[in-house]
């Protein structure tokens, strides 16, 4: 029993066996000059985890009495997640050393975080869920306060700590009601006790829970922080709160919805279909007026975020799908968007201004092509890959009968195209002026490229990510 | 009423009124007393449903350490808590309305409250019966056996608390002067020393 629970479990075990023993190791010999190999290493063995699971993975097995779960839905996002943590500790890593921010802690706290996240999206209890969710939030806090000298940064660390603790109450309280009235915390026994209905104070439990976590996807109206902790956080730790924290946040609402409340769909379908309605309006209309494009990737990913719920919103294997689809590709351009954003720069310093993008394809033509392509991409321009991810979530909608939520979507990314072609206008048709150098690390270029290529290449068979997709979906939606 | 219920309801209304006094009473060392003696009746209260370890713990790890570590805080930090009161009274109108209104939706939730079938059994405190394990005992078994995933997760993020108290407080500041007790011990009077004959009348 317990030798079978700990083999499910093995790729968490590995990475927290490993935080510790790289703690340790940095500790007692050259602390933060260990920090680069650190780096590597950690990135080598997120990768190689993520390979793992990918290829081992089969049918679904439950661990501790049903309070870890892994099934297809489980490993796809953990695919994901690991996958991207990789790439993102990889493209920040000579912003960080450049900055002199990169201490032996940051990877290992990458490591931690990432560990949360498997927990989350495997969870099978409510207990499971919330410790999933503590640890990478916690995790998550640390690095956004990292530049210790900064007031932006401590301020971002300070004000994500506190909303977040916040959302965390709410949760709970959610939890709370829901175990009143199941009087289980396992999400097999939740679903058994809503069978014949669901009470009022039960609603009241699953409307707290989802808003508790609506916070951490920074859907509206819980998206304060998101700007702010974007701007405020080192650049790096900005393009890991976009990638596979998100992922994580939504893998674990979709296991809560249809784990837990798979027999109440309609109850809360409509909750998630307005803060997706809400997310993507408020994020392509706010984001109009930024000119910082840490911020301005932050009210993108609300709105990214918003047509992530839409597919979630349908409530069918299908929407959920298509959700997995949008995650997989959205989670892939912001790499290649961050690693971009990472090397802004001019004389030495980082430029977070749109503005100093002006005439960058004269400069520099084979990189504007490649934010050309991510720009169209992440707009929902065919046939880049992020048509397809718009295509897929809209048209789940429709399936569900949400045309209303559907049409909204369409008109939130047109009115959400005009800030994305903006950039690229300013790249190409913007005045000549001091711009930034436009140096890249090979590993930030390497990210850059690799994305705008997917992008383009993905258009023909979406690399079969979307046939994996629908086999996770199949294994959560019953 | 028996000397059961006289109790529950002494440590009760304590608690509550200790409560409501750690947030009114203007000092905010006297808040942190108040909240100890929260703390302390609460303690009662679980003692009254049997349920002794915990009430141990609270005593020991709330009273003992979390209070205490608060009275430090509150010693040592400048902070003007008047100020910051004043800047609280502003906002009170405004939550005051969004707390009601949250107060009247979950009284009408819980009126109606129910619960699935087969909960209401759970629902009631099981006692201890005759010759079952110790309460402690009891908790150790759920905490290490049933609940041994969760117990590692919480270590793992008590040990992210640590590393971020680390990362975000720990200064290594090289203009500070250090004691160095390994090489205070291997001083050598030999080398440390030198004796020089002064004559009278000639200095060095």
């Amino acid at each position: 029993m317990f030798a079978s629970d700990i083999a499910i479990l093995l790729p968490e075990i590995v990475l927290s066996v490993f935080a510790m023993a790289g703690l340790i190791a940095a500790v007692y010999t050259s602390k933060d000059g260990m920090a680069p190999a650190l780096v590597w290493l950690t990135a080598a063995l997120l990768a190689l985890m993520g390979i793992y699971i990918g290829l081992t993975g089969e049918g679904s097995q439950v661990a501790f009495d049903g309070m870890f779960i892994n099934d297809g839905f489980a490993r796809f996002a953990k695919v994901v997640i690991l996958l991207s943590a990789a790439a993102i500790l990889l493209i920040g890593k000579d912003f960080m050393q450049r900055d002199d921010l990169l201490r032996f802690e940051y990877p290992m706290l990458i490591v931690l975080a990432t560990v949360g996240m498997m927990v989350m999206v495997s969870s099978g209890n409510l207990m499971t869920l919330y410790m999933g969710l503590e640890l990478q939030s916690l995790s998550l806090y640390v690095v956004a306060a990292m530049r210790r000298d900064s007031v932006r940064s401590t301020e971002a660390g300070l004000k994500y700590f506190v909303l977040g603790a916040l959302s965390s109450g709410i949760l709970l309280y959610g939890a709370s009601l829901t175990y009143g009235f199941a009087g289980t915390a396992d999400f097999a026994g939740i679903v058994a006790a809503v069978e014949g209905g669901a009470s009022l104070g039960l609603i009241f439990g699953l409307a707290f829970m989802v808003a508790g976590l609506a916070f951490k996807v920074s859907a509206a109206p819980f998206h304060m922080w998101t700007p702010d902790v974007y701007e405020g956080s080192p650049t790096p730790v900005t393009a890991f709160f976009a990638t596979a924290p998100k992922m994580a946040a939504m893998g674990l609402l979709a296991r809560l919805a249809h784990d837990a409340f798979g027999s109440v769909v309609s109850d809360w379908q409509q909750i998630i279909a307005l803060l997706a309605v809400l997310s993507m309006f408020l994020g392509a209309i706010a984001a109009i007026g930024q000119t910082d494009i840490k911020r301005l990737m932050a009210y993108s990913s609300i709105s990214h975020m918003g047509f992530a719920l839409m597919g979630l919103a349908a409530g069918t294997e299908q929407g959920v799908s298509a959700m997995l689809i949008y995650m997989a590709i959205y989670v892939t351009m912001n790499v290649g968007t961050f690693a971009f954003i990472l090397s802004m720069q001019k004389d030495g310093r980082h430029v977070t201004n749109i503005s100093s993008l002006n005439a960058f394809s004269t400069k520099e033509p084979i990189k504007a092509a490649a934010i050309l392509i991510l720009m169209f991409s992440l707009a929902g321009v065919p046939p880049m890959v992020g048509f397809f991810g718009k295509y897929a979530v809209l048209l789940a909608a429709v399936d569900a009968g949400l045309n209303l939520v559907a049409i909204l979507g369409v008109v939130a990314s047109v009115i959400g195209a005009f800030y994305y072609l903006r950039i690229v206008y300013f790249m190409y048709f913007g005045e000549e002026r001091e711009g930034i150098d436009g140096k890249m690390s090979p590993l930030a270029y390497a990210g850059l490229m690799a994305a705008a290529a997917i992008m383009l290449l993905g258009v023909f068979n979406l690399f079969g990510v979307d046939s994996l997709a629908e086999a996770a979906a199949a294994t959560l939606v019953r | 009423m028996g000397i059961a219920d006289f109790t529950f309801y002494l440590f009760a209304i304590t608690t509550v009124v200790a409560g409501l006094f750690v947030v009114v009473s203007r000092n905010p060392v006297h808040s942190v007393l108040w909240l100890i003696l929260a703390f302390l009746s609460s303690a009662g209260l679980f003692v009254l449903i049997g349920a002794e370890f915990v009430a141990m713990l609270l005593v020991i790890v709330y009273v003992g350490a979390v209070a205490v570590l608060f009275l430090f805080v509150v010693m040592m930090l400048d902070v003007d808590f008047a100020e910051l009161k004043a800047e609280m009274a502003k906002y009170i109108p405004m939550a005051g309305l969004i707390g009601v209104i949250i107060l009247i939706q979950l009284s009408m939730a819980f009126g109606p409250w129910a619960t699935a079938e087969g909960v209401d059994l759970l629902a009631t405190p099981n006692a201890t019966p005759e010759g079952a394990a110790h309460n402690t005992a009891a908790l150790g078994a759920v905490i290490y056996d049933q609940y041994f995933l969760l117990f590692q997760l919480a270590g793992l993020i008590l040990l992210v608390a640590m590393i971020g108290a680390i990362v975000l407080t720990l200064r290594h500041r090289t203009d500070v002067k250090r004691q160095n007790v390994l090489a205070q011990m291997y001083r050598d009077p030999a080398k440390a020393m030198e004796l020089k004959d002064v004559k009278p009348g000639q200095g060095l």
